[in-house]
Order: structure tokens, then sequence, then C-alpha cells
């Protein structure tokens, strides 16, 4: 039974590989900023030149665009980049194809980095940035540390930025700040009150959030135009505006711990040819090149057996070993059953 | 055969007129078969997919007729507020275009047209520029530690930097610029057509310049100043990009909330219902002030 598995697998990846010389080219959507062009270096490129899988790579991924093209009966789109939450709400809508993991090997991959519907590319952190310039460098005496430094304007006088138009990684926060314990956190939230007690923490803040941001090229230009002196965001973004030139740190302590992943639009136009080139691009040597482009951890724990890249980079990583008890990871479930409601409530605050 | 023409001069005036009548319906007829083209065009890309709108607008969870997107909106205050601000900000812009753009397309219209011509591709070339790089070059003017704030802190002018953007301020500074075009054009249009010798009688007749102004000038560059004020007002009620950027998160409207609702939710029902509310809302909207102003008099020059 098991041969016979393995077997039609291997038939299986084969006929892949096979159609793959001969295959239209697949269209890759990712998001634009550092982000694509990392995955560019690190993953896109590489994976297409050792697989002869041609790639269109677009920008300007998103799941709602997925869905319409689903909807509508015209899908362009092979493989698009997604946060875990847009994945499993798009899946919710009947907009995604299943994985083939006869194709795709997550073997290796650290466990709810992948569900029936997406594949992770990437462990990220939504963190607290601020301005070393301002109040010194993460880990020195005095530099903020915990959520409620964030939400603290006495202890640490100044503006701030937080998201806009989207309640992912906005409530969780605040919560914490409020004095919430990190794994009570979705418990909370579970209930209105729970809700409404973040929300009336973020509204305290509000007169001192000079700008909500939209996206995470965004966040990394706040930093580095110095037009706030702390805010949320995703860890990478922020080291690279720190490459840049932005005087920018931030911690882990208390991050919401996440990822990113694939997903195929139901009805993907290249089907086979893309998900033999997901699986390409899911190989540990790939991922292992991701964090000289992007502080991104790798989905694939052999990544971190066989990348070449320096300790201190390596430790730098979300899904590192060392960093990952500091952090709270993000509850699928929590944002299945409560985001709709939880982004009126936000946008209700916001609009105010 | 004679007979027919012995009937004709018979009652020649009545047989003549049914055929002037004949020959005027038919007339009628084939210039209004050349509207069918663009009433074809009409009917495909803007009633059929406006009816899908409302047809969505109305289609619940269960895929049956349901208020449900509607009755959202009145559980949240949010989209009240979001219709406020929409109005709000479209109010703003476009006072402050008729406020800037008027100056300058009269000062225009004095030009000789050599020069007006000149002066007109002042007014063009940002039109042509792309949107979102006249959005961000206002960002990178305006912002905390821009180049506008750098320079006034510089001079001495104030001492902190001042908040111009990510808020309203920000948003109708970058919204009245992309929209000036609009209300010059039509109304720089209008002011040509006014002849000076309107002036010159009303001078003749003792008006002194600002009485011949008021009375006679103004009046007349009306209607080109409300065609281009109908077409700012209406623009900005859908505006995105700009409000989206300059605004910082804190000037949200119904087409920020119309993305929010999408990228967050696909729920197209929920979507719709917003863009139906606004259409409903934008048309009664210019039916009362055509009312309270007479725009269809001014309009169609007409009392």
């Amino acid at each position: 039974m098991e041969i016979r598995t393995k077997l039609a697998a291997v038939v299986a990846a084969t006929f892949a590989l096979g159609t793959a010389a001969t295959a239209e080219p697949i269209t890759v959507v990712s998001w634009g900023g550092s982000y694509g062009q990392a995955q560019d270096n690190a993953l896109f490129n590489d994976a297409s030149r050792n697989s002869g899988i041609e790639i269109i790579r677009e920008s300007g991924a998103s799941m709602s665009k997925a869905c319409l093209q689903v909807e509508s009966g015209a899908v362009t789109w092979d493989l698009v980049v997604t946060g875990s939450g847009g994945a499993a709400a798009a899946a919710a809508k009947g907009c995604l194809e299943k994985i083939d993991y006869s194709v795709v090997d997550v073997s290796d991959f650290y466990p709810n980095t992948y569900t029936d519907y997406c594949v992770g590319s990437d462990v990220f952190a939504t963190v607290m940035a601020w301005n070393t310039d301002k109040y010194g460098a993460p880990g020195s005496d005095g530099a903020p540390n915990s959520w409620a430094d964030f939400f603290d304007v006495e202890k640490f006088p100044g503006t701030r930025a937080y998201r806009a138009n989207n309640v992912d990684g906005a409530l969780e926060p605040a919560l914490m700040a409020d004095g919430v314990a990190p794994e009570d956190v979705y418990n909370v939230l579970a209930t209105r009150e729970g809700k409404e007690r973040a929300i009336n923490k973020i509204r305290e803040l509000k007169p001192h959030i000079a700008v909500f941001w939209e996206s995470g090229a965004m966040q990394a230009q706040l930093m580095k135009d110095g037009e706030v002196d702390m805010t949320t965001g995703w860890n990478g973004r922020f080291d690279n505006a720190k490459k840049d030139g932005a005087t920018v740190g931030y911690t882990f302590n208390q991050a919401l711990l996440d990822y990113d992943c694939f997903a195929m639009p139901k009805g993907a136009p290249n089907k086979d040819t893309a998900m033999a080139f997901l699986a390409e691009v899911s190989k540990a040597e790939y991922q292992a090149n991701l964090p000289f482009h992007i502080t991104y951890g790798p989905t694939n724990k052999k990544a971190y057996e066989v990348t070449t890249a320096p300790a201190e980079l390596i430790r730098a990583l979300p899904s590192h070993p060392d960093n990952v008890p500091f952090m709270v990871p993000v509850s699928l479930d929590w944002y299945a059953e409560h985001r709709a409601e939880a982004l009126e409530l936000y946008i209700e605050m916001l609009s105010e | 055969m004679a007979r027919a023409d012995a009937d004709a001069s018979r009652s020649g005036r009545h047989l003549h007129g049914a055929a002037l009548k004949r020959q005027h319906t038919r007339e009628q007829w084939s210039v209004l078969s050349l509207v069918v083209p663009a009433l074809i065009v009409i009917v495909l890309i803007i009633l059929i997919p406006l009816s899908w709108l409302f047809y969505l607008s109305f289609l619940g969870d269960n895929g049956g007729f349901s208020l449900e997107n509607y009755h959202k909106m009145t559980q949240y205050k949010s989209y009240y507020r979001i219709f406020v601000t929409t109005f709000q900000v479209s109010i703003l812009t476009t006072l402050a275009c008729i406020a800037l753009g008027y100056p300058l397309a009269f000062f225009l219209a004095q030009l000789p047209p050599r020069w007006a011509g000149v002066f007109m591709l002042a007014v063009l070339l940002p039109f042509w520029t792309s949107l979102l790089v006249r959005t961000y070059a206002w960002l990178v003017l305006l912002q905390k530690r821009g180049i506008l704030n750098e320079f006034a802190m510089q001079v001495g002018l104030w001492e902190t930097p001042i908040k111009l953007v990510h808020n309203m301020t920000g948003t109708l500074i970058g919204m009245a610029h992309i929209m000036l075009p609009f209300l010059i054009l039509p109304l720089y249009n209008a002011m040509r057509k006014i002849d000076k010798d309107m002036m010159h009688a009303a001078a003749n007749l003792g008006a002194n310049p600002i009485n011949a102004f008021w009375r006679v000038y103004f009046p007349l560059s009306l209607p080109g100043m409300v065609a281009g004020s109908l077409i700012v007002f209406v623009l900005c009620l859908g505006f995105y990009v700009t409000p989206a950027v300059l605004g910082g998160g804190r000037v949200i409207m119904v087409s920020n909330q119309i993305t929010a609702i999408l990228e967050n939710q696909f729920d197209w029902g929920a979507a719709s219902a917003l863009g139906v509310v606004l259409l409903v809302a934008t048309t009664f909207t210019l039916y009362l002030a055509a009312r309270v102003f007479k725009f269809d008099a001014a309009l169609f020059g007409r009392d």
C-alpha cells in the first residue's frame, strides 16, 4: 500500500516535471516592496531556473482579487502569496484549490505552517518597532520592551502608527498592554466585551497615533522618514529599513507569530505545473536563502540545517527556537470566527 | 393617375401637411437611430453592471432576497460617519477648487489666446501626470520631515513640524490639486464665450468695474462654474487613492470602506450595498442642489 502511494507520488512528480518542460509559463503573484524582491532573489528565480518552469511575476497579490477571478470564471493567477488568515478566509469561501501533498513535500515543515489550501512560505512576526535615536537600541536600558510600553505615552512620549482598514494583529497588542497574559489573549477576545476592551485601549492611544498604515512598505517608509516614533509592523520590513539607513529597532517580546503562504486559486490555468513549482519552491535549499534578503524565517525546518547564512542572521529570524517562546502564535480559529465582527468594531473606532 | 392629381390639387394643403408630418417623423426617427450605438454602450457598460450591483446588494448569505447588507449599515455608527466624511471632503474640495480655480480661469480668459494656451499648459501638465505620482509628491512635500516643514523651520516660520498630512488638511490639499483642472476647463470655456462688449456696455451704462463683474460677468460665467463644480463634486465622492495616501487612515471615505470590506471579507453584497447607498445619496443631493441653486437653469441657459 505504502509502496503504491510512493510509486504514485513518483509517477505524479515525473509527470508534473515532464509537463513542466513544455508547459505554459505560470503566473506567480506576490506583494510589492522588499518582500516581493526577497522572494524573487531567494525563491522564484532559482526555483524557476532549476525546475525549468517559466514564471510570470506579478505584484498586487490579494485574496479578494483571487476570489473575484474565481467567481467570474476568469482565473489568470496560478500561485498567490497571502497571509495565513487571508488564505483561511478565501478557502472558506471556496476560492482555493486543494494542495496536492503527494506533489508538495511538507514532511520537514514546522507544524501549523500549512493547511489543506495553502503552503507556508515564511514565518514572520508582528512586532513593535521604534526610532532607536529616540528611545534607545532594543535591549538597552530604558528601551521599550512590551506592548504596555507601546501604549504608555507618558513613559515614551511621541507619536505612534497603527494598522488601518484591517484588524489583523491589531487587537492582541492592545489587550496585552491592558494586562491580559499572552496565553489568554484569544480567550478574552472571544467575547464582545474582550473585543471592546481592546478597542477602548486603542481609542485611548488614538490621539497619539499620527498615522494608520496600510501596507508593509508604508511601515518601513514611516520609520525611514521619521514620520512616527513607534509603530506596529512586520519584522522583516524594519530590518530592511535599517539596512537602508533608518534608525529603527524592534523586539520579539510579545510579538505575534504568523506565517505567509502560497495558495492556488480554484481553476488556476496551469494547475499541475504550478503545483510542481510550489513543490520546488518549498524545498529547504531555497528557503535557506530567504534570510539573506528579508529576516523572515523558513517554514521548512531543514532550511536551518542547509543555510549558509551567518549565525547572527539566523538568530534574528522569528521562527528561531530561541525567539519563539517570547511570542504569541496567531490563532487562525479566532480569526475564522471573529474577524468580521472585530473588523466592524475596529473601523468604528477608526472612523470616530 | 390623373384622378390622383386632381385629388391632390383639390385637398392639396391637407395632403402636403400629412406628408410633411410623415417626413418629420421619419427624420426624427433617423436622428434617433444615430443615438442607438451610444444607447447600446450605455446599457452595456452602465445599466447592466449597475443593475447587477443593485441585485448583489439585496442578496443574502443564503442566496435569497435579503436586506441584511443594508441592515448592517445601521448597526454600526461607522457607516454614517463614513458617509458624512465622504460628503464633507467632496464639498470642501469643490469649494477649494472654486476659490482657486475661478480667479485663475478669469485670468486665463483675459489673456490673448496665444498666452492663455501657454498658461493653460501649466494647468494641464499636472493633469497628464499620474495621479499616484502627484499624490505621493504631496506626501513628500507635506510630511513631518518633508520639504515644506524643513524649509519653514529653517527660515524660522515655525519651530516644531506642523502636521500637514495624514489628516483632513493633507487630503484636501491633494484632492484640490488633482481636481482643479476639472473645474478650470469648463469654466475657462464658458468665460471665453462671454462677449467682451457686454462689459463695455455695462461700463457705458455707468457700472463701475466691480459692479459690472458681479452683475454681468459673473452670472454669465455661472453655467461653466456649475458644470465644473458638479464634475469635481461627483468625482470626489468616489475618490480612493488620495484620501488613502494623504489621509493617514483618518479620512475614511466610502471607497476606502468598500476596499476594506472586499479585502478582508470578500463580501461583494456588503460592498455593493455601500455603492448603492452612495449612488442614491449622490442622486438625491444633486436633485436637491439643482432645486435650491437652480442648476438646471444655469446648466441649460434657461430661466
